[in-house]
């Protein structure tokens, strides 16, 4: 066998550059940092620091309160994720099936996309406000005491967080999904239909396992949204700090290196979080992708 | 073309040859004290020839200091920077991080003077030698402000002195009157440290951990305990309300009038001024005759100044003449007066006294008054490491302990052994 030489052009790499360098200089250059801080106590002005081979990582574990933060974040991820995939699943399907109409619905729901975490932060921050907010005084208007107080109670707060996170999600989920519904040919919803009357049938066994590879794409996205970037909400609707029980590990991060100036603690903190996440998107594509049918 | 390149090239020289020393000052007064800042640094400006000050405001207290270590580590720190109280152990301890105002002033100035300063100011930023390393900029203290018309309603005049007279006089008077007693701003400060300084009891071993980074937390305490079993008990009864962590929820509900009685700082009363509707007046924090007859004063919350090491002699004298000027009564006069904050020097303090300030505004002189109180053995101040977080463990736990999910006991172990694990780890890394 004769082997095809092409010949090696330089361009591509150039194209190349400019992403790679933004991977260096924001992700591997950091994580870098992260890394090796992790394994020193440095006092924040780099004065002075001791190696302390894995101090920082016992510290961080055989804390009980980390160990509270993290399984309240799992929840609040999980959460977060799949309402947001659900909802907009939901409405996805419904303004799909429109005749008309559809695309006075579709910008309409689209909206919130265009709005950062922190200015949908704000926004719950104003619903729930006990001050002004219509929904504080919505949910207290069927107990005489208060009962709904997210200045105080943790699940409360997970409440006033999670709909601020997912409200500003739906949309971005309802794209993606509008157009993998767009994309399903015609002739199999047609045939498919001769086949069965049942509409959640039909959804069941031919929609959703066509649009199957969208919503992995989704749940991966969206579990990152879900553990990283609701940082935003949570800053926002509580400048002060969330209450005590409502923080996630991302939060505690930040508490803990930029309020507390820990480098070591918290870049011990950060890793593992980088183990964590790099873990799940191996398990979603080793055996969640194992059974999405691409086209 | 060429002429004119030559001209602009000309006036750059000249302008670098006449050019003022530069300096930076990196602060975290923002809105209304932003302003005042930035009046103070322009006068300054005016004041003299040789240098140019400028502020930058950079956030909050937490974001000023983070950015103060970012730009130190790189190297790039500006002359000046505001560091808050919980954060000063942080830097005083910071070997090579800072030069002491103490060694700036009698090096490059005027030469210092501790006695000048007021008694609460003294010692709050010296370091374990007692040299005073950052420069007392913004303080103020905790005191409690009432509604005088919530008290006529409930058929008041005086405030609570004692906390026993809180609990039998004065909370249940204000509860008939459909008002809940009292709210309060910052159980860290409030609560805990400035209990401690007001009943002259210690917080920490180590002389309130001045003495050595070996310090340990001493806030499991049967007065801290007996407090807080209070406080959860007039929770119960109506008579305290916990409005969660936030410094504004807490005192919005007094702003509004549902509570009669708020604890917030003598630095809140231009706020103050301006949004509640109602008269109101200004008195010490409360002490529990039950611990002592003879309360002391209590020690100050806000920032101080410091100057960052690495810039040379001409910028050094730069900030100390700034420091000077800072510290004259006129200008700590208008700091106080626009601000709230307590003057820090007698000089300026007599000032402020003799220009009748206080004739039309008694309010306004309770602060100073407050710090000026006998200073017990305890009531100095206080410096732990990593402090912010040591907050944060009191937070997380009184959050729990006023919401129900816990009580005292567990609280102040909780807070005890968070702490310490804190201190523990702070001793260990400046080592």
């Amino acid at each position: 066998m004769k082997r095809v030489h092409f010949g090696h052009s330089p361009i591509p790499y150039v194209f190349v550059l400019p992403q790679m360098l933004i991977i260096g200089v924001f992700f591997l250059w950091p994580s870098f940092e992260a890394f090796r801080l992790s394994f020193f106590l440095e006092d924040p002005w780099g004065l002075s620091n001791q190696f302390v081979w894995f101090d920082n990582y016992w510290d961080v574990i055989s804390d009980e309160n980390y160990r509270a933060v993290f399984f309240s974040t799992v929840i609040f991820s999980a959460v977060v994720a799949l309402l947001s995939i659900i909802l907009a699943l939901l409405f996805a399907v419904k303004v799909d099936g429109l005749l008309r109409l559809s695309s006075t619905y579709r910008p309409f729901l689209t909206w919130s996309y265009a709005i950062a975490p922190a200015v949908a932060g704000l926004i719950a921050r104003f619903l729930y406000s006990p001050q002004i907010g219509p929904l504080y005084d919505f949910l207290n208007q069927f107990s005489t005491d208060t009962w709904f107080e997210p200045r105080l109670d943790a699940m409360d707060a997970w409440l006033v967080l999670a709909s601020g996170s997912i409200w500003k999600q739906i949309s971005v989920n309802f794209v993606f999904l509008v157009a993998g519904l767009q994309a399903i040919p015609r002739n199999v919803l047609e045939a498919s239909l001769l086949d069965n009357p049942n509409g959640f049938r039909r959804f069941w066994s031919i929609t959703l396992p066509l649009l199957a590879p969208t919503l992995f794409f989704l749940l991966v996205i969206n579990i990152s949204y879900a553990v990283f970037e609701t940082f935003g909400v949570i800053d926002t609707v509580y400048p002060f700090g969330p209450p005590s029980g409502a923080q996630t590990l991302v939060y505690k991060v930040y508490v803990d290196g930029f309020k507390g100036a820990d480098l070591g603690g918290s870049s011990a903190q950060s890793v593992i979080l980088m183990v964590i996440v790099l873990l799940l998107t191996v398990v979603q594509f080793r055996y969640i992708e194992k059974r999405v049918h691409y086209t | 073309m060429f002429r004119a390149i030559l001209t602009a090239a000309a006036f750059l020289a000249a302008s670098t040859v006449q050019a003022k020393t530069e300096i930076t000052w990196w602060h975290a007064m923002g809105g209304q004290l932003g302003e005042t800042v930035n009046e103070i640094a322009k006068r300054f400006n005016e004041s003299q020839s040789e240098y140019q000050l400028t502020p930058v405001n950079k956030g909050g207290y937490e974001d000023t200091m983070t950015s103060g270590i970012a730009a130190f580590r790189a190297n790039q720190q500006p002359h000046i920077i505001q560091i808050f109280d919980a954060g000063a152990a942080t830097i005083i301890n910071a070997k090579g991080a800072v030069l002491p105002v103490e060694d700036l002033l009698s090096q490059y100035g005027v030469g210092f003077d501790k006695s000048n300063y007021i008694a609460g100011v003294r010692n709050f930023y010296a370091d374990n030698s007692g040299k005073m390393v950052g420069m007392p900029f913004n303080s103020s203290t905790p005191v409690l402000y009432y509604n005088k018309e919530a008290f006529q309603k409930a058929g008041l005049t005086l405030p609570p002195a004692t906390w026993e007279d809180f609990e039998s006089r004065v909370a249940p008077a204000l509860e008939r009157a459909g008002y809940v007693a009292l709210s309060q701003s910052h159980s860290p400060w409030i609560f805990s440290e400035n209990f401690h300084s007001r009943h002259n009891l210690p917080l920490a071993t180590q002389n309130n951990g001045f003495g050595g980074l070996d310090a340990e937390i001493l806030y499991n305490n049967d007065a801290m305990k007996t407090h807080y079993s209070k406080l959860v008990e007039w929770q119960d009864k109506g008579f305290y309300k916990y409005y969660g962590r936030a410094w504004g929820d807490n005192q919005t509900p007094f702003v509004q009038g549902e509570v009669a009685m708020w604890l917030g700082s003598s630095g809140s009363f231009g706020g103050l001024k301006e949004s509640a509707e109602f008269d109101f007046g200004t008195t010490y924090l409360p002490y529990w005759q039950a611990i002592t007859n003879e309360p002391t004063g209590t020690f100050i919350g806000g920032a101080a100044l410091f100057a960052m090491s690495g810039h040379d002699d001409a910028e050094y004298e730069g900030v100390a003449a700034f420091f000077e000027f800072l510290t004259n009564p006129e200008i700590q006069f208008y700091w106080h007066r626009e601000t709230g904050y307590v003057p820090i020097t007698n000089a300026a303090y007599d000032l402020a006294k003799t220009s009748g300030y206080y004739k039309e505004n008694p309010d306004a002189e309770v602060g100073i008054q407050q710090l000026n109180l006998p200073v017990g053995e305890h009531s100095k101040g206080y410096q732990l490491g990593f402090y912010v977080q040591i907050r944060e463990v009191m937070y997380e736990n009184y959050d729990k302990l006023f919401s129900g999910s816990q009580n005292v006991e567990t609280t102040f172990a909780n807070i005890e052994a968070g702490g310490n694990d804190l201190l523990r780890k702070f001793e260990q890394t400046y080592r």
